[in-house]
């Protein structure tokens, strides 16, 4: 340990000559380039340069992965994902794996973020009030949000499998046991189930701090006053947290857009197309499958991209009138 | 005993809601904590253990006896019959009969219906689970590429967005504002919308089936740098004039003056990189394609195709990645929700 120290010591201490050598050239705040650029190099790398090669890539086609050695084919990739004879209908659709996606996206989110945002308030009024062990229920639900999303998948695939402990609590009580996993719609219904599992501690947490920022007196003077419970939801906390509201509604609607993980390991997309999402669709066309489009993967980033550019809009509004 | 758990201070009694309020959330810890235990028990449980249908929740083992001349023999109580009540094991099956021993007397074989026997069990946790991860497979090597990439990306991720966050705290300097928002900016560019560019950078670099792949592109945080420069701007400047004062150098100013007492920041950010990289899988998934750069997410995203069979190892596994994670949360449990529900991040 104190090796480790002594290490660390030496090492912070190396950039001491020639940060000097920097500060004697540059006047008077330009240093603060010099501390900001490592942080900037990587995010012009990693983030920055890979959003104009994405347009570079969307614009392209072929499936060579060097961009040089891509011809340029305008929108045709766009073209070919939104190619549909009736758009409601993913199997008259070019890719219909895509619009697959968009379409189970679409009706993920909003399962998801509903039901995800009413437990979350549900919880987070709950443990505001007076709860004997309030920490310990704090801390239960939200334990699972730490939890790596390929461990939540296989929890609840070692949970919902033929012959896990869910179907033997079915046939405990006398029902018939259930492939959970392999019916599209419990498939579905699981997905959501486990998304909002994984998640919605974080989302109580938040609401919890917008629910304990509403001054005591308030609530006192409601209770002198004898406001029964319902109103007192209705005229006093509601209004009162709806701005944080409306941040977890945002940034949990950004999220379940980006759904793939949990769901992935839990369902692998199926089945059939049931639980594939937009995200699954990137990762199946550009590095799964065996012919990789790199060009409708980008394209399909950057569909996905101005959806979460609106709703980050909508959230730095709201952030900024909250 | 109710009353007295009852007792509030300043209210005398229970109304409904206190009821409803404790019982949601009895049935949500049920709901919440309720499968990670279940997961933690099976983990325990011997591969028949794990294949019993009803499943048990305590990791139950049928017995084995050692017989003279005949090996390891399953023991079995009689339940009907001459021999009823007895303890013997079986040495084979036939048809709808089964030939016993008493382990006492060896050489009388014993034959019994199939159905007038019930395997005797007894508790034991299956340790050789988690053994058998480093013997059976190369889980050592999984662990140590999770292990090196969390520690060596939390370190440089604590470093990088420290420098930029003093800079853009404590200099005045044309474009200081700009940069800020450009990095916020990057709020907007989640890596599921940079997949596949990323990877031709990686492979450009020669970074893919590198740990170095996954740490490189995660360094530079949005979050890292917003936190630890609200919390700079917080230490008076006073402090930073002294030291200028006494011929510091600003690296010096920086790295004994700054980064010590960004601690409680620096804290926080760090408990966020640790949990994002040891969670993270999609972006390795991309970029470690060969088994032995695997990390654990991945290995046990591969795994769970391969060996359906085998869900012992697979819970075993699930079980070692939720451990730290778990541990550090049991210790650090008030840090980590204070510094969710006040930066508003995960």
């Amino acid at each position: 340990m104190k090796l480790l120290a002594a290490l660390f010591a030496f090492l912070m201490n190396l950039p001491e000559r020639p940060m000097r050598w920097a500060q004697g050239r540059l006047a008077g705040g330009r240093l603060g380039w010099v501390f900001v650029a490592p942080n900037l190099a990587v995010f012009a790398v990693f983030t920055f340069l890979p959003i104009a090669i994405d347009f570079h890539y969307a614009l392209s086609g072929g499936t060579n992965l060097l961009p040089a050695e891509r011809p340029f084919v305008g929108g045709e990739n766009f073209a070919t994902l939104l190619d549909c004879v009736d758009h409601f209908d993913p199997n008259t659709c070019r890719r219909d794996l895509f619009w697959h996606g968009v379409w189970n996206t679409m009706r993920f989110v909003g399962f998801q973020v509903g039901l995800m945002l009413g437990f979350s308030l549900l919880t987070a009024i709950v443990l505001n009030r007076k709860i004997i062990g309030r920490g310990f229920f704090r801390a239960m639900f939200f334990y699972p949000v730490l939890l790596s999303p390929v461990v939540v998948g296989l929890i609840w695939k070692w949970i919902l499998q033929r012959e896990g402990v869910l179907n033997a609590g079915m046939m405990g009580v006398g029902a018939a046991p259930v492939n959970w996993l392999l019916d599209a719609n419990w498939a579905f219904f699981w997905s959501v189930f486990v998304s909002i599992w994984a998640h919605m501690g974080f989302y109580t947490l938040i609401l919890l701090a917008g629910l304990q920022a509403i001054p005591a007196e308030i609530n006192e003077a409601a209770a002198m006053d004898a406001t029964p419970p319902w109103r007192h939801f209705r005229r006093i906390t509601w209004p009162l947290m709806l701005p944080s509201v409306l941040v977890v509604l945002v940034l949990g609607l950004i999220r379940a857009v980006q759904m793939f993980d949990e769901i992935y390991v839990l369902t692998g997309g199926g089945p059939g197309t049931a639980t594939t999402f937009i995200v699954q669709y990137i990762y199946k066309t550009g590095f799964a499958d065996q012919v990789r489009q790199y060009g409708l993967a980008a394209a399909a980033s950057l569909l996905l991209a101005g959806v979460l550019l609106v709703l980050t809009m909508i959230q730095l509004r709201g952030m900024r009138r909250g | 005993m109710v009353r007295f758990l009852t007792r509030t201070r300043g209210h005398a009694a229970w109304d409904w809601t206190d009821w409803a309020a404790h019982l949601y959330l009895v049935l949500g810890v049920l709901v919440m904590f309720g499968p990670v235990l279940w997961l933690g028990m099976s983990s325990l449980k011997s591969e028949s253990g794990i294949q019993a249908f009803p499943p048990t929740f305590l990791p139950y083992e049928q017995v084995s006896v050692d017989v003279e001349g005949r090996g390891k023999l399953k023991l079995y109580r009689v339940t009907a019959g001459e021999f009823a009540g007895r303890e013997l094991g079986e040495v084979r099956r036939m048809g709808l009969q089964v030939q016993l021993v008493d382990p006492a007397a060896p050489a009388t074989l014993i034959r019994v219906a199939v159905g007038d026997r019930e395997p005797v069990m007894h508790l034991r946790a299956a340790w050789d689970n988690f053994t058998g991860l480093f013997s059976q497979f190369p889980f050592f090597r999984y662990l140590w590429n999770s292990v090196f990439i969390t520690a060596v990306a939390t370190v440089l991720t604590l470093l990088v967005n420290s420098m930029a966050a003093f800079a853009l705290s404590k200099y005045r300097f044309a474009g200081r504002d700009p940069v800020f928002l450009l990095m916020l900016a990057t709020l907007m560019i989640p890596p599921t919308i940079v997949l596949v560019p990323n990877y031709l950078i990686a492979s450009q670099l020669g970074l893919t089936n590198s740990p170095w792949g996954v740490i490189w592109p995660a360094v530079a945080t949005p979050t890292g740098v917003f936190l630890l420069r609200q919390y700079m701007l917080t230490l008076p400047d006073e402090l930073i004039e002294a030291a200028r004062m006494d011929n510091a150098s600003e690296w010096r100013i920086y790295w004994r003056i700054v980064l010590p007492l960004s601690a409680p920041a620096l804290a926080v950010l760090a408990i966020f990189s640790v949990m994002w990289r040891w969670n993270e899988f999609l972006w390795p998934m991309v970029v470690l394609s060969r088994s032995e750069s695997f990390t654990l997410p991945l290995a046990l995203n591969a795994f769970q195709g391969e060996l359906t069979t085998q869900w012992n190892y697979l819970l075993a596994m699930t079980v070692v990645t939720l451990l730290p994670v778990t541990v550090i949360f049991a210790f650090l449990q008030k840090h980590i929700t204070q510094g969710i529900a006040s930066a508003g991040v995960k």
